[in-house]
């Protein structure tokens, strides 16, 4: 038993973090707003410095390392509200292509690794007509569809065979659209057994993905708002000397702090494929949405009317904790697949 | 200047126990099953009858050297580190073995006493803990210093043979100070010093001549905790616990294990977690519809558990690092009161009308214990202070 990182671990993490508190400022976050194109320069600074291929691998020119080792980094990109598709391009879309068979994936995955290409990954549910995140400018899309004997496939279409359809987000860094494509040989990369497997790890890996991102926001949210309440003043001090505002903060930090291990706890079982790992990454995913959505709610409540302002960054992080705590399934739709392991395995 | 690496601190992350843990559990779990009495045969340890049932059940554990694994051998444990000893509650649990009587000495003064005491108080006091021959009640809540420790007012003046310290003064609130034989307590040594300063960690034999105890029924009408009256009590200079006047901070180190790792193991809340999902399935079984509504508090309930469980495992590797446990003892002790609530509330909830009655209702008395958890240790009005002055800075005032 041993439940903590590696000094590699938090070195990358923090060389990640440096990067990010440089490249990606919330004067940044409103760039991406007006002119969200998905790969820009602090893309290309990701790419090299390995985070974009580290799920990719080695003879593709990634780091071929695991979800554990990304979870850390993909925290970074939630406390700086990365606009790029780090979580669906290397989170979800590298491991989904480098698992599959076909051999058709290969040039992908270099061009992943070089910071060529983004992807978009469309969501498990529902299987037609679903909206995408970060469909919008993605060099590739992976979408699923049914044969026409039924049986479940996965396709890796690119951008150029698809025609993507804008959805308006509140963020919108988050790129959605719906994606229309004509399935062919040349796109699938998996069927029947392999697609049905490969969509279940989606579910998890996906879960896990972005309860990290989810943590990361939730710590930005609680600090930017402890910052505020320390210097503004109402009745001659500052408002975070009231017990009633500090009690709204602390309740936000015990949360957040109890949401962390199961992440990471989670993270490890995706990789070990222990048997428990999609109970493990549902309760990541509720931890982590309900956690990013009470630091949402308490940062906004401590920040009073400014923090309703478009002047305000926080909107910035309030509106991607919003949509991260929906997206791959919400808290109570976590919290019923747990209730339903834990049924089953009685 | 290359920077030196520890070889266990870059061991990937893994979550299973290793062979010895395991090997661990299965010899823990073995003498469980031989020696532990039927759930609930035990009378209530706030009775005089209780205690003794409790303390006998105490020896037995020492006997076998189960009672303090993870003390040294020659203070009567195996010697096995802080992942051992929550493998060890974890099988604890599982047995539904009796609540500790020893506690307050076991989980709360020793670590105190291993970080502060001398060799002579270690050998005096570790092993006559380990054994139950003593056991231990705390004396720090006073009828005006409950949340405001700091507040306290029971004195201690020099004695006139100056070999040690006369108390004066009242507590109150003292778990298991209707029977205990010990108590360990906190007076003011310098009555010109302020608040945190000036206070002093007696350990206090409690037949002592000018010793008063009033028991006090709790609850449920049983004397789980009492009041205790100092006139001129005389304590040897053998007895301070740490340096005269440093008593807070003494104090602080208790408090930490009061609210941290070691008073509340997670598998006290993980097992009644299970337990609780049990009784779900089995309500499904009865009354699918009405059992159905309590999904919601049933899974965030053992949602909960499942995080504390961990959380710990986090904090204790991190221990076995090297690390240390700071302020965020207050968190963990926010999220443990709060989620015994949870689970027993939820119980409560699929019983209905049957969870007021009293008849071999655990939930109920298990109800009982967890609301006194947000209360005791530091109010979690006191932890949200703390977790917001010292983790997120914020001003005091």
């Amino acid at each position: 038993m041993r439940f903590a990182f590696t000094e590699q671990q938090l070195e990358f993490r923090d060389a990640v973090r440096q990067v990010l508190d440089k490249e990606c400022t919330p004067a940044d976050l409103r760039a991406a707003y007006d002119d969200p194109t998905p790969r820009t320069a602090r893309w290309s600074t990701l790419a090299e410095l390995g985070v974009v291929g580290l799920t990719v691998p080695e003879q593709h020119g990634g780091l071929g390392l695991c979800i554990l080792d990304l979870v850390p980094l993909l925290e970074e990109a939630g406390r700086a509200g990365l606009p790029e598709p780090l979580l669906e391009t290397t989170a979800l879309a590298a491991p989904l292509l480098a698992a599959s068979g076909s051999g058709r994936t290969a040039a992908w995955l270099e061009r992943i690794a070089a910071g060529d290409a983004t992807v978009a990954v469309a969501p498990v549910e529902p299987a037609r007509g679903a909206v995408v995140a970060a469909a919008v400018g993605a060099d590739l899309l992976i979408v699923h569809g049914v044969s026409a004997g039924r049986r479940p496939e996965l396709h890796a279409v690119p951008a150029d065979q698809a025609t993507v359809t804008p959805v308006e987000s509140l963020d919108p860094t988050r790129r959605l659209g719906t994606v229309r494509w004509d399935p062919s040989p040349a796109t699938l990369i998996a069927s029947g057994e392999e697609a049905h497997l490969a969509m279940a790890d989606l579910a998890d890996r996906a879960a896990v993905a972005t309860a990290a991102e989810l943590v990361g926001l939730a710590d930005r949210m609680i600090t930017l708002a402890a910052a505020y309440a320390r210097e503004r003043q109402q009745f001659g001090r500052a408002i975070g000397s009231f017990q009633a505002v500090k009690h709204l903060l602390a309740g936000a930090q015990v949360q957040l702090e109890f949401a962390r291990p199961v992440v990471y706890a989670a993270a490890w079982s995706l990789d070990g494929e222990e048997p428990d790992r999609s109970r493990s990454a549902s309760l990541a995913k509720a931890y982590a949405s309900d956690a990013a959505t009470e630091a949402a709610r308490v940062a906004l409540q401590v920040h009073g009317a400014i923090g309703y302002t478009w002047e305000c960054d926080l909107h910035l992080f309030l509106k991607r904790a919003w949509a991260l705590s929906e997206a791959w399934g919400s808290s109570a739709d976590h919290r019923d697949r747990i209730l339903t392991a834990l049924l089953d395995q009685r | 200047m290359p920077i030196p690496v520890n070889v266990t601190e870059n061991e990937p992350m893994d979550l299973r126990f290793t062979d010895a843990q395991e090997e661990f559990r299965s010899r823990a779990r073995a003498w469980l099953e031989a020696h532990t009495p039927a759930p609930g045969t035990l009378p209530s340890l706030d009775t005089a009858a209780g205690f003794e049932a409790h303390r006998a059940w105490e020896q037995t554990l020492f006997a076998d050297r189960w009672s303090v694994v993870s003390w040294p051998e020659e203070f009567g444990g195996q010697g096995v580190g802080i992942i051992e000893w929550l493998v060890f509650e974890e099988e604890y649990w599982r047995a539904r073995a009796p609540l500790r009587v020893s506690q307050n000495g076991i989980f709360l003064l020793a670590p105190t006493l291993f970080e502060f005491g001398t060799p002579a108080q270690q050998a005096r006091f570790l092993p006559p803990m380990a054994a139950a021959e003593e056991i231990w009640c705390q004396g720090w809540s006073e009828p005006d210093a409950g949340s405001d420790l700091a507040g306290i007012r029971s004195r201690a003046v020099r004695a006139p043979g100056d070999d040690g310290w006369l108390l004066s003064g009242q507590k109150t609130w003292a778990s298991r100070g209707a029977f205990a034989e010990w108590c360990f307590g906190l007076f003011r040594t310098d009555p010109e010093a302020e608040r945190h300063r000036g206070l002093t960690y007696f350990l206090i034999e409690m037949r002592t001549p000018g010793v008063t105890v009033r028991p006090i029924p709790q609850i449920d009408g049983e004397t789980g905790f009492a009041e205790l009256f100092f006139e001129d009590v005389f304590v040897p200079d053998a007895q301070v616990l740490g340096e005269v006047g440093k008593g807070w901070n003494v104090a602080m180190a208790t408090a930490g294990s009061e609210r941290g790792l070691s008073l509340r193991s997670p598998a006290r809340y993980t097992e009644a977690a299970d337990r609780l999902v049990s009784l779900y399935a089995e309500g499904l079984v009865v009354d699918p519809a009405r059992t159905a509504r309590s999904a919601e508090a049933v899974t965030r309930a053992w949602m909960d558990a499942e995080a504390y469980r961990l959380a710990t495992f986090w904090t204790a590797s991190r221990v076995v690092a090297g690390g240390t446990v700071g302020a965020e003892a207050s968190a963990n002790k926010i999220h443990w009161s709060e989620t015994d609530l949870a689970i027993h509330r939820a119980a409560l909830e699929l019983l209905g009308p049957a969870a007021e009655q009293t008849a071999g209702n655990g939930w109920l008395d298990g109800y009982l214990f967890a609301l006194a958890g947000p209360i005791y240790a530091g109010t979690n009005e006191i932890q949200r202070n703390v977790v917001a002055e010292r983790v997120l800075g914020l001003p005091r005032g």
